[in-house]
């Protein structure tokens, strides 16, 4: 039976880790992640899990202990946010060109300086090159689900690439929720029987990680990294459809909400579009033709979705919660690329917001849909919202 | 070297599938300089041996001790190593380099070799 319980997307988190049982976990706390390693540290104190708990010394060393895990054939997993995330920088980039399946939860925190512990996307946009797999959660249930559904599309043998489960860094971390659980034994059967690919504890078949790829083949093994991207599409729905019939929510690359109709479309990761659908609803009681595509998936980004769901609308208003010093926000990038090479381009416009924590509110939301109802998107200046001027 | 692959016939994540594959890497390309042993000057202690980092000291048994033989040179990168331990290279009282002709491991310019 499914069970309901009020508790945080940190605990959340941790309670679907709890079921995954992994071989391995390597952290070090950082604000707003540490919830999610205290918890998973009670459970190995209570015995309630097998895993091999690491407590490193930094997180560059956790990403490098989960990465000798996962290469040795471990099933192995890590939390961080902003400056921790960064700290791992070099290790993330070297999991994902390792092809090695690790999952790591993001509580999305803003990047110094000034210091700030609040939530902005800044710490996993600095990671969006780096070849992992980015989902995006609006609220708790959706951290609890995608990291239940993440080994699956990670280890998948057409994949083999690490993903990253972004929530939001308090909102969604220190926020409690009402979020339903699967049963334990539901949770296993689905993640199944870990598909190993070169472990290296498998001294039968020796194999040797990371010797050095000179401009020989580092070249080759990039366009191996490409072409694995390429499967998440597909991977991540069947992925998404299997957990469906246990669970009965159905998750797809793109949230649609309201979308069928609408001539305004607003478009932003993780918990604001929380906040973009109360504001919808309103909307619509005026008549308003409005609705939100939330990405649930960034990166890889699908840009055949949004060209199929973007044509022929009257205006698309991107929010960003990170910016791209001296060019244009990330996801607003992404969106503006994937709008060149469709039939009827909507008006654009981009908005980031939300910075280092600043409150978003429906007020703020309703002003940037106000703009494209005006008509007064303009396609290469970035607004911001709740800023002062 | 044999031939280039291209990415769809290659292992993914640059991993490598068979052991001892090092030994067909011809890592003596890298040399700039080149260690030339003078064996009338070896006292046998083994040293460059031990240190050096790629087993490019051949090693002969004579009536089972082990005698230094030689270099190498598919694999000697030229690194030095073995010229920098070796205790017959140094005047033991003045810690200064003795004279090259009574050295047991001289490093000479790879360009001195170019005939070869
Ligand atoms: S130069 Fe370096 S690689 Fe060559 S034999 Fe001496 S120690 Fe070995
Ligand atoms: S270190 Fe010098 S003396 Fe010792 S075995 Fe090698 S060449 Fe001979």
């Amino acid at each position: 039976m499914p069970l309901k319980q009020a508790i945080t997307g940190a605990e959340a988190v941790a309670y679907a880790m709890k079921q995954i049982n992994p071989d391995v976990v390597a952290a070090y706390p950082i604000t707003p992640q540490t919830p999610v390693v205290e918890y998973f540290a009670k459970y190995v104190a209570d015995g309630v899990v097998d895993t091999e708990m690491i407590p490193v010394e930094s997180e560059h060393s956790a990403m490098s202990a989960v990465v000798g895990a996962a290469a040795s054939g471990a099933r192995a997993f890590t939390a961080t946010a902003s400056a921790g995330l960064a700290l791992m920088h070099e290790i993330v980039f070297i999991a994902a060109s390792l092809r090695l399946p690790i999952v790591m939860a993001v509580a999305n925190r803003a990047l110094s300086g000034p210091l700030n512990i609040h939530c902005d996307h800044s710490d996993a946009m600095a990671e969006r090159d780096s070849g992992w797999i980015q989902l995006w959660a609006e609220n708790a249930q959706e951290a609890y689900d995608f990291t239940v559904m993440a080994y699956k599309i990670a280890e998948h043998k057409d994949v083999r690439l690490p993903v990253m489960v972004n929530f939001d860094g308090f909102i969604i971390s220190h926020g409690v929720e009402v979020v339903e659980t699967l049963d334990d034994e539901l949770v296993k059967d689905f993640i199944g029987k870990q598909i190993k690919m070169y472990p290296l504890l498998d001294t039968s078949n020796p194999v040797t990680y990371g010797s050095i790829d000179m401009y020989d083949y580092y070249f080759e093994h990039k366009r191996q990294q490409v072409e694995a991207m390429k499967y998440v599409p597909k991977v991540f729905k069947e992925v998404a459809e299997e957990f469906a019939k246990i669970s009965g929510r159905k998750y797809d690359l793109i949230d649609e909400y309201m979308l069928d109709d609408a001539e305004y479309i607003m478009i932003a990761l993780g918990s604001t579009a929380g906040t973009i659908k109360h504001t919808i609803n309103e909307l619509r009681k005026e008549g308003k033709k409005v609705g939100l595509l939330k990405p649930w998936i960034f990166r890889p980004f699908p840009k055949v979705e949004y060209q199929r769901l973007l044509n022929g609308r009257k205006a698309v208003v991107v929010l960003d919660r990170s910016a791209s010093f001296g060019a244009e926000a990330p996801l607003y990038q992404s969106v503006k690329s994937a709008l060149y090479e469709i039939a009827v381009k909507p008006q654009i416009g981009s908005y980031v917001y939300g910075l280092g924590g600043r409150d978003i509110t429906p007020t703020h939301i309703q002003q940037a849909f106000e703009d494209a109802f005006k008509g007064d998107l303009i396609v290469d200046e970035e607004r911001y919202l709740g800023l002062r001027e | 070297m044999a031939e280039l692959k291209g990415w769809k016939d290659l292992p993914i994540g640059g991993l490598v599938l068979e052991p001892g594959t090092a030994k067909k890497y011809r890592t003596g390309t890298w040399r700039v300089l080149r260690p030339v042993f003078q064996p009338e000057n070896c006292i046998s202690c083994m040293f460059c041996w031990l240190y050096c980092p790629d087993q490019s000291i051949v090693v002969e048994l004579v009536d089972g001790k082990p005698k230094m033989k030689g270099f190498d040179y598919y694999s000697c990168k030229g690194c030095g190593l073995c010229a920098n331990v070796c205790p017959k290279n140094i005047d033991p009282k003045t810690k200064q380099p003795v004279a090259e002709e009574k050295r047991a491991i001289i490093m000479k310019p790879e360009t001195d070799f170019v005939e070869e």
